[in-house]
């Protein structure tokens, strides 16, 4: 099994021919600085670092200088998969629970936004006491919070409503990530305005070019939301939302409005498109589900998975599981198509509202299978079976799809999307 | 479900935001940080349009207005009749919502009318979004609705009559406290 192998590799993948000669390059002077000019000339090819697929001896040349920004090994090559509208965590490839943030999915209606930190604000008005405007060194002069949260997009699993669509786990549960964000409670935000008694609802709006704006209510948001400015330590990624956006701790990623620049306090919802002709769940009956905010519990094996091949022997079988109601209590793995359940282990700290790493020990004995895992909440909230899912919410909601997810094992290993 | 126990839930949900338990710790403290937002700070931004039709500008457009802009602006990504795509279709659908097909447009899926002039002023067209003028949407707006068999060829679309028009699923959303479905 090659867990580390990228099975899919994009055409538009850039030739790297040109990097592997500027980190040469980048190599020489370095080389230089450190031995000085003079000596430079006495390098001869045996010591000047290979090009890629030539054998290196690490020991016995120097290494490269320090740099100012890290950038990861050459040859890791592993990717989001991207469309014109978003794109895909490469959840096949990535171990524990935090989403490098170059790899931390995107969603976004009309682009990334190019905005310039020091003249980004926050106007809070409609029902407060003092409408304000904030400063980006504002926000941060605020009393700070970090939490380690997952963010998912409704719409993560969606294609699978209709059938097993995705084949790898980056096309089926790719639209999900996990970050260590930090920034200032939105509470603390709102009090400086004042809220007003009559204040309900909340309207964020983000300053993208699709203006992205939601409508939600007050009384969660005060518990835990938070504005945040950084994740995994640093500034946001522009992608994210820089240099500002919402993360509403378990809800639906469209809620985590980025790039935020406005909220406004009324009485009602408003109603906008995203909440009502988008976002919204249809059930068989022609009604449709509107503010579904909480993001049910589920899980997914990563490895095996879609695209990914395995021996007969020791397989260790990985996953994710989470639920935006709270912690994941217990993950379980079956290995034979859901007839029985083990319970996997749980990779500490096991966080609220957050992926949970799980692991089962497994020996893939040659046979064909099917290999599935399931989760349950500390609210008691079990992920259902597909077959329970779509008894209740029919085929047609496209968001908000949490079932058992299903990966097949044939007799050569191979590993592919196959419900049951 | 039927569309009474919709309201109803409609109702419910909106009922049980409103408790109380919102309200700020008492002892949040403030930091006096941040400016007094001005009226033109918040009228450069203020864009949102509610359902009982705050926020609507002055401006006026018909049906016939809004076919040649549509024609123009908008017939290249969602089609010459607003059914013929690549992108949302905006016309038709209606009573397909609990089909086997369920299409979903202006027509047979958005609950209130002000959504349009907010999301198209807002967003709309994709390649120039916030480039309309009040008179030009009220008349994409006049032209959608128009389309969609909501209001007359002769309407006239403004601030009073938008807020007026009623949709066809106006009643077709049910809140979801996650009550009912598995797991919650």
């Amino acid at each position: 099994m090659n867990l580390f192998d990228e099975e899919r590799r994009n055409p538009s993948e850039p030739d790297t021919e040109k990097e592997t000669w500027v980190d040469r390059r980048t190599w020489l002077t370095g080389a230089v600085s450190m031995v000085g000019a003079t000596a430079a000339g006495l390098l001869t090819p045996a010591l000047l670092p290979a090009e890629e697929g030539e054998s290196v001896r690490p020991t016995h040349v120097p290494g490269r200088s320090p740099s100012p920004y890290g950038v990861r090994a050459q040859g890791e090559t592993v990717q989001r998969l991207p469309t014109a509208t978003h794109s895909l965590t490469p959840h096949h490839a990535l171990h524990g629970i935090i989403t490098p943030s170059a790899l931390h999915f995107e969603r976004h209606h009309n682009g990334v936004p190019s905005i310039n930190s020091d003249r980004h604000r926050l106007l809070i008005h409609g029902l407060v006491d003092r409408p304000l405007t904030f400063s980006m060194n504002d926000l941060v002069r605020f009393p700070s919070v970090t939490r380690t949260l997952f963010i998912e997009c409704s719409g993560n699993s969606g294609k699978e409503w209709k059938g097993p669509t995705g084949t790898t786990v980056q096309e089926t549960h790719g639209l999900m990530s996990t970050s260590e964000w930090t920034g200032v409670p939105l509470s603390t935000v709102l009090a400086e305005a004042g809220i007003k008694p009559d204040a309900v609802w909340m309207l964020a709006e983000g300053s993208d070019a699709a203006a992205m704006t939601r409508s939600l209510p007050l009384a969660e948001l005060v518990n835990d939301a938070l504005l945040c400015y950084a994740q995994n330590g640093e500034a946001l990624r522009p992608e994210q939302g820089y240099p500002l956006r919402l993360v509403i701790p378990g809800w639906e990623g469209n809620t985590c409005i980025k790039w935020i620049r406005r909220l406004k306090l009324g009485t009602a919802p408003f109603m906008t498109r995203e909440e009502t002709s988008r976002y919204t769940d249809l059930m068989p009956d022609g009604t449709a589900k509107q503010f579904t905010f909480v993001m049910d519990t589920k899980s997914v094996i990563t490895s095996p998975s879609g695209g990914q091949q395995i021996d007969p022997g020791f397989v260790e079988i990985r996953g994710l599981a989470w639920s935006g109601h709270g912690k994941i209590v217990m993950a379980e793995v079956s290995t034979d198509g859901g007839k029985s359940w083990h319970t996997a282990q749980l990779q500490e700290p096991v966080l609220p509202k957050c992926h949970t790493r799980f692991r089962f020990g497994w020996r893939w004995n040659g046979d064909e299978t099917i290999i599935q895992s399931r989760c349950t909440d500390e609210t008691g909230s079990i992920q259902p079976t597909r077959a329970a899912l779509v008894a209740a919410r029919g085929v047609h909601s496209f968001y908000h799809y949490h079932a058992i997810h299903s990966w097949r094992i044939d007799r050569r290993g191979a590993v592919t999307n196959g419900q049951v | 479900m039927g569309k009474s126990r919709a309201v109803a839930s409609i109702i419910l949900a909106l009922g049980l935001f409103l408790m109380p338990n919102w309200i700020l710790k008492a002892e949040e403290p403030r930091y006096g940080l941040g400016k007094p937002a001005t009226e033109a700070d918040i009228k450069a931004w203020e864009i949102d349009i509610a359902p009982n039709g705050a926020g609507l500008p002055q401006g006026r457009g018909t049906v016939q207005q809004g076919a040649t802009l549509y024609a123009a602006k908008c017939a290249a990504c969602h089609g010459p009749t607003g059914t013929e795509g690549p992108k949302d279709p905006l016309v038709g659908g209606q009573g397909s919502l609990a089909s086997e097909h369920p299409i979903k447009t202006i027509g047979s899926y958005w609950p209130y009318a002000t959504t349009l002039y907010d999301y198209i002023f807002r967003a709309m067209p994709f390649s120039a979004p916030q480039s309309l003028t009040p008179d030009e949407v009220y008349s994409l707006v006049a032209w959608l609705l128009h389309q969609n068999g909501i209001i007359q060829k002769d309407a006239v679309m403004d601030a009073r009559t938008l807020a007026t028009i009623r949709m066809p699923n106006r009643n077709g959303f049910i809140s979801d406290l996650r009550s009912d479905g598995p797991g919650h």
